[in-house]
């Protein structure tokens, strides 16, 4: 099979490959085109993309300038720019090249486009939020307010006591099952208890709702509201997210860590309590953090289990309590007059909870890069 | 076909660290050129640089010239995406794409540029490349089986087989066999012999043994000391740097002081 | 696993005290997660009950519970295919975008860009949906309406309001839009680099080497994403309850006034008002929604499991 090592560039190509070729011998037409591929092609010059860009997008402000809506400019920008630079492409660098642009240029405006909603968003809720950003909104409750003034004091309250309590519910519970899966867990249980806590990640959170007030209308009777209800339902909303953040923190904890610990004598659990958990520590208070803003804006299983009410009511188990986001709902869906006064409410109690959740948001942030363990590198 | 490969002064770069400095040399065409020398002195970067996939990296760029017949493939206007067509380019692991067939794994890289090609020209072509790399007879009944099903010796046949299939006129080989048992590497090894009639090859290989048996010529990187930039040491015909090296760094490494 | 190296003891050998509470309290936390879960369904089917074997005269409507639920759930799953189908491309191509496209200096930060779109209350997609995008979709709806009619989903009048069933579709697709990208994007960004390289090393230009290496790998980590984005889209409440103004009739018709609205949206607009049987026949509702969200999720999590296991990643 082998031939010996001879002189490079005196082997007889020609003979050898018609030894070697199977009997189809024609080269056909592909042979020729491959080999013909010249190393150079025509492109554009370096800053080509970015001049068409250029282009489109003056050409979408002076069309926004002529009277079209901003939408309009944009989009048509966008498709200008995707147009040209296809084209241009095209007709210098061929039809692969040119696809390969058109590619970029789709995927780009597709993530620009998701961004709109994101922006368009942030800014209604602060523009009309602030109309009521005032010290009355956060020092009042709604206790005999008809029409304009009121505040959403015992809302706030209302949401943390009832986001405070489903913490305490989730945290230990979502903790310890992580442990459960990463330390301990084998076998039929632990896939099982994988496999529901996935499944669970999915429960809509209205039904959550249902099963909290069907739960408590066995023991309290139909038509029963309370905080403690709303709080666990927000429960097994959180417990899932909770226990996957944990997992993944507590898997990502080097083994020799543990071996470590093991070999100077140290019982399993004190080693989980001792060495694993502190390592991990940062990552799972990001979780949490996580878990916290993603329910803390719940609206409907509060709006089914705890209910809204205007006046202060900080005790969590006897009767309806008021949240922010129940009521930003209530107060938009059922407006008094001036329906300006509701609206302005709606939408200041929306601002204050988007900016909790950003607050969260960033604050779980900041906790995973202070307090990150320094193996991380 | 094979072409011959020049190399001028070649600085090559990852940001702004030096990875390797000063690189010059000749790569013959119908030949074996292998690359040894101790871990991270820059072998394989400088392979990525004759095909251009070392500026995948981001910020990674290289200084010199790389000429291919006279052709400098850092040139203004040269389409890195024609270059690797016509350099063509094996793994250090075996990496079939694991969704595609045998036969769509071949005809991969054709594909990408003649759209419609007739099925006879496509059977053959596959035919054709895959009884270059010496898989023909074990894969004929099943090439449309997943080509993640084959031993990791086939495996990097068959993508030796895809990278000759676009009839390339060099061979980069970036250690082909060292994720492989030693019967599958004297498969391979054989292969190479074999495809040297036809194209460029250059191997970059951490087995010397390797290296003295198929290549006509073997160039030895080096770093010069830690910290420093790798380059190349000296370059020469195998038998002779197997022998007589004129540096004093090849007969330590080949002699097996260091590295 | 990070734990296999520590061999369980041998059934019998003595364990300490702390070993003990601390495993039998771990493995009791699990156990609970599954008794909740048994218990969702088991509390729903007992508040359910009565409803599935009332008379058709006690039913809200009076039509029996079937005729009840399913205009609901046809409202449901409109609302979430076209939210779906609305979703999935740009989750795609955000996907591609962070992983192969943007500077990888500045990838991470537009990935959380996006995932903050998940961490804005549902309630606050509602008011902007139905005060800020429903007003925007008149005029382009009305054109649809006028020239496109012919198509049943355009087949108007449409709503002079908005609020129609395209603008709830819209607004769970941005909902979803973070879950399904997240998905994919993990997955674009595992495919090997062994692949990529394999296409590059063959003359692919960028997209070919997406369309050879990781469109493949990724492709079931895409139906599950999508997947995962339903059934977010089908449980989603508060959006579709503030910009839809439901009505029962079952119809194509996305740009009209008179679309059904969906489950979860009914209970939570019905839910604070009723009492006695209405509260079973709305439970009985929020069942089946509970059924149809844990058969989708189900169906998502294997596929996406599936990928892990024989994704042909080494």
């Amino acid at each position: 099979m082998s031939t010996p090592p001879t002189n490079p560039a005196t082997g007889p190509a020609e003979s050898l490959d018609t030894d070697r070729l199977p009997a189809h011998e024609d080269p056909g037409p592909q042979t020729v085109t491959l080999a013909a591929v010249p190393l150079t092609r025509g492109s554009l010059p370096r800053h080509a993309a970015r001049l068409v860009l250029l282009g489109a997008v003056g050409l979408g402000a002076a069309l926004f300038a002529a009277g079209l809506g901003a939408t309009w400019g944009a989009v048509l920008a966008a498709v200008a720019y995707t147009v040209v630079i296809y084209l241009w492409s095209r007709s210098v660098e061929g039809t692969r090249r040119a696809f390969d642009r058109f590619v970029t240029a789709v995927v780009s405006s597709a993530f620009l486009v998701a961004l709109v909603p994101l922006a368009s968003v942030v800014w209604t809720v602060v523009d009309r939020g602030l109309a009521r950003f005032d010290t009355e909104f956060f020092s009042y409750s709604m206790r005999g307010v008809v029409g304009e003034g009121g505040g959403v004091n015992h809302a706030i309250f209302g949401t943390l006591i009832i986001t405070a309590l489903a913490a305490l519910i989730s945290v230990p519970v979502g903790m310890l099952t992580a442990i459960y899966l990463v330390e301990y867990g084998r076998g039929a249980l632990a896939r099982a208890i994988t496999f529901f806590v996935d499944v669970m990640t999915g429960i809509p959170s209205i039904v959550a709702g249902l099963f909290a007030y069907a739960l408590f209308e066995l023991f309290y009777g139909p038509g029963v509201r309370m905080g403690f209800m709303g709080s666990v339902a927000l429960s097994i909303l959180m417990i899932p997210i909770v226990v996957r953040s944990t997992e993944e923190m507590l898997k990502l904890v080097p083994n020799e860590l543990r071996e470590a610990s093991y070999a100077l004598a140290v019982p399993k659990w004190r080693t989980i309590v001792k060495v694993v958990l502190p390592t991990a520590i940062a990552g799972i208070a990001t979780g949490v953090t996580l878990a916290i803003a993603r329910v803390i804006g719940e609206t409907a299983p509060l709006l089914i289990t705890v209910g809204i009410t205007t006046s202060d009511n900080f005790d969590p188990f006897d009767g309806r309590m008021a949240t922010l986001s129940v009521f930003s709902f209530s107060q938009y869906a059922t407006p008094g007059i001036p329906r300006e006064a509701y609206f302005d409410r709606a939408w200041s109690a929306a601002l204050l909870l988007i900016l909790i959740v950003m607050v969260l948001n960033l604050g779980a942030r900041l906790i995973s890069r202070l307090f990150a363990p320094k193996t991380r590198g | 076909m094979a072409k011959r490969i020049e190399v001028k002064g070649l600085d090559i770069y990852y940001d702004k660290f030096l990875a390797v400095q000063g690189v010059s040399m000749t790569i013959e065409p119908r030949s074996v050129t292998a690359l040894i020398g101790p871990s991270g002195c820059g072998k394989s970067t400088f392979l990525r640089t004759l095909n251009r996939m070392h500026e995948l990296v981001p910020n990674a760029r290289v200084e010199g010239k790389v000429l291919m017949d006279n052709e400098d493939l850092y040139g203004a206007n040269v389409d890195p995406v024609n270059v690797r067509r016509h350099i063509g380019m094996v793994f250090q692991r075996p990496n079939p794409f694991p969704t595609m067939s045998i036969y769509d794994n071949v005809v991969a890289g054709v594909r990408l540029n003649s759209k419609r090609m007739k099925r006879a020209d496509l059977d053959a072509l596959v035919e054709r490349s895959l009884r270059s790399a010496n898989l023909w007879e074990e894969v004929k009944d099943r090439l449309n089986r997943p080509g993640s099903g084959l031993s990791g010796g086939q495996q990097q046949r068959l993508c030796i087989a895809r990278a000759i299939a676009v009839q390339p006129d060099v061979l980069l080989m970036d250690e082909p066999c060292s994720a492989l048992d030693p019967i599958s590497t004297q498969a391979i090894e054989d292969l190479m012999l074999e495809l040297k009639e036809q194209y460029t090859i250059v191997i970059v290989t951490h087995n010397m043994q390797q290296a003295a048996r198929v290549s006509d010529v073997t160039g030895f990187f080096n770093l010069r000391a830690v910290g420093e930039p790798g380059g190349l040491v000296e370059i020469d015909e195998t038998t002779k740097i197997f022998s007589t090296p004129s540096n004093q760094a090849t007969e330590d490494y080949i002699s097996g002081r260091f590295g | 696993m990070p734990s296999t190296t520590e061999k369980t003891p041998r059934r019998g050998t003595v364990q300490r005290p702390g070993d003990r509470v601390f495993a039998g309290a771990s493995t009791g936390a699990g156990i609970t997660i599954l008794a909740i879960l048994a218990g969702v369904a088991a509390f729903l089917v007992i508040e359910a009950w009565p409803a599935l074997w009332a008379s058709d005269e006690e039913m809200p409507d009076g039509e029996g519970l079937v005729l009840y639920v399913w205009p609901l759930l046809f409202g449901t799953l409109i609302s979430a295919t076209f939210a779906l189908l609305i979703a999935t491309p740009f989750a795609v191509a955000i996907a591609l975008f962070i992983s192969h496209y943007a500077p990888r200096r500045v990838a991470v930060t537009l990935g959380y860009l996006i995932d903050l779109l998940a961490a804005v209350p549902s309630i606050i997609f509602g008011l902007w949906g139905a005060a800020e995008l429903a007003p925007l979709t008149v005029e382009p709806t009305q054109w649809l309406a006028d020239n496109l009619g012919f198509i049943p989903l355009f087949e108007g009048p449409a709503s002079a309001t908005g609020r129609t069933m395209l603008v709830a579709s819209m607004v769970l697709a941005v909902m979803i839009l973070p879950i399904t990208t997240a998905v994919v994007r993990e997955a674009f960004l595992q495919t090997p680099r062994l692949h990529e390289e394999a296409s590059l090393a063959l003359g692919a230009t960028r997209w070919e080497m997406i369309r050879m290496a990781v469109l493949p790998f990724g492709r079931s980590a895409i139906i599950g994403g999508a997947m995962l984005g339903l059934g977010r889209a089908l449980g989603e409440t508060m959006a579709v309850a503030i910009v839809l103004s439901g009505s029962a009739g079952v119809t194509f018709n996305i740009i009209g006034s008179g679309n059904p609205s969906s489950i979860a949206a009914n209970i939570a607009l019905r839910f604070p008002e009723s009492s006695g049987l209405d509260i079973n026949v709305l439970i009985a509702s929020g069942l089946v929604l509970f059924a149809v969200t844990l058969f989708v999720n189900m169906g998502a999590r294997a596929v996406i499991n599936r990928r892990r296991d024989f994704s042909g990643a080494n």
